[in-house]
């Protein structure tokens, strides 16, 4: 009984596992973790929190993205369900080190 | 020096052109500089303000704020800019058939001028907005010596004046007569262009969810980051993968302006009195 009830618990929720945003950090202008794994064909939810003082734009021609996201504060960046594939995404105004990529599979 | 460089001279071309076009569309209009120096005025003073306010906009409506507000005002822009082409179809026709000068037509814009006095607020505002966030990160962190970023953002402004300047230049070797046509084009796909970009944001901010499918990619043949891409995705609202509610928005925004041009156009034999509640 008790196992049922974990499993009907586990298939409940599932799908709120795959709304859940992803959580993604900047911080020394850098994104942790840089390779991003989603779901493909689902849309997402990236939680993106800016560590660093100044503010940063997650910005990406693939993903149809640009999202300014203030300093020392967080943004929720939407992405659209996505064909598998890779798509390169960087921090538009510290591109040298603020790259990184998502990996729809 | 180098990224400051890009930076400004990539967001500065893109308000620019609109620039460009918009003093082309209103070429022998009496008080136009004034007029665009105003939306110029308006636009610097507006992108530091969003700068200085990006965290408190970005977390309105849910931290949908951004996108709420970037769809907003490009759909602005876009209104007026359907108002100027709808205002100049029917009296530039007017006018040309009064006055047998062709040239004359296109001063007739001096009605629509406070619109694209806003629509050239609205592009240096978008664009603005994210040249100060940028140079006020690199200036707040210090580190890279700020004679050799001041460089570089001056070269870049340069730059960018100068493309936008060629543009402009451009359309005004367009003989009188046919410059308005060319103007009301590429001041309809400018518009059409926004208002996809408008539907972009929208989605982005989780207001539409509808026909998010991508149609098609093109980006093999014509990237949107590199720097082709970039001039048409400004001029004519160039996606190289576009969505199914990006594409509606498109043609249906080219649809109705074609429409009302032709509708207010014709059906109004007093044009200049019924677009009086306007301005």
């Amino acid at each position: 009984m008790k196992k049922i009830l974990l499993a009907t618990l586990l298939i409940a929720a599932a799908p709120a596992f795959a709304d859940a945003p992803i959580a993604v950090t900047l911080q020394n202008h850098k994104f942790f973790p840089a390779e991003i794994h989603v779901k493909a064909n689902t849309p997402t939810v990236i939680a993106l929190t800016n560590k660093d003082s100044t503010a940063e734009e997650f910005d990406s021609t693939s993903l149809k993205v640009e999202k300014v996201v203030a300093g020392n504060s967080s943004g929720n960046v939407r992405l659209r369900a996505l064909a598998p594939g890779k798509y390169p995404f960087m921090g538009e105004y510290h591109s040298a080190t603020a790259e990184g990529f998502v990996i729809a599979e | 020096m180098l990224s400051a460089l890009l930076i400004v001279f990539r967001e500065v071309i893109e308000a620019g052109l609109i620039v460009g076009i918009v003093l082309a569309a209103t070429a022998g209009v009496p008080r136009r500089s004034a007029f665009v120096a105003l939306g110029v005025l308006g636009g610097v003073v507006g992108a530091c303000l969003v700068a200085l306010f990006a965290g408190e906009l970005a977390s309105l409506f849910q931290g949908s704020g951004q996108e709420f507000f970037n769809a907003s005002i490009l759909l602005i822009a876009v209104s007026m800019l359907t108002w100027h082409n709808v205002w100049m179809a029917s009296h530039g026709r007017e006018m040309a058939r009064e006055l047998k000068a062709a040239g004359h037509q296109v001063i007739s814009g001096k009605r629509t001028l406070a619109a694209l006095s806003i629509v050239v607020g609205v592009a240096v505002l978008r664009e603005g907005s994210e040249v100060v966030l940028f140079l006020y990160g690199i200036v707040a962190q210090g580190g890279t010596s700020n004679a050799a970023l001041a460089t570089g953002g001056a070269l870049g402004l340069a730059a960018g004046a100068a493309v936008s300047a060629l543009m402009y230049f451009g359309l005004l070797t367009i003989p009188a007569h046919r410059l308005f046509t060319v103007t009301s084009g590429l001041i309809t796909l400018l518009a059409a262009g926004m208002a996809a970009q408008a539907i972009l944001f929208l989605q982005n901010g989780g207001y539409i969810s509808a026909l998010t499918n991508t149609l098609w990619n093109t980006s093999w043949l014509l990237p949107e980051d590199g720097i082709a891409g970039r001039l048409l995705h400004t001029l004519v609202g160039y996606s190289e993968a576009p969505n199914g509610a990006q594409l509606i928005a498109y043609l249906a925004t080219i649809v109705l302006m074609i429409v009302l041009m032709r509708t207010v156009g014709r059906s109004a034999p007093r044009p200049v009195r019924a677009a009086q509640p306007a301005e």
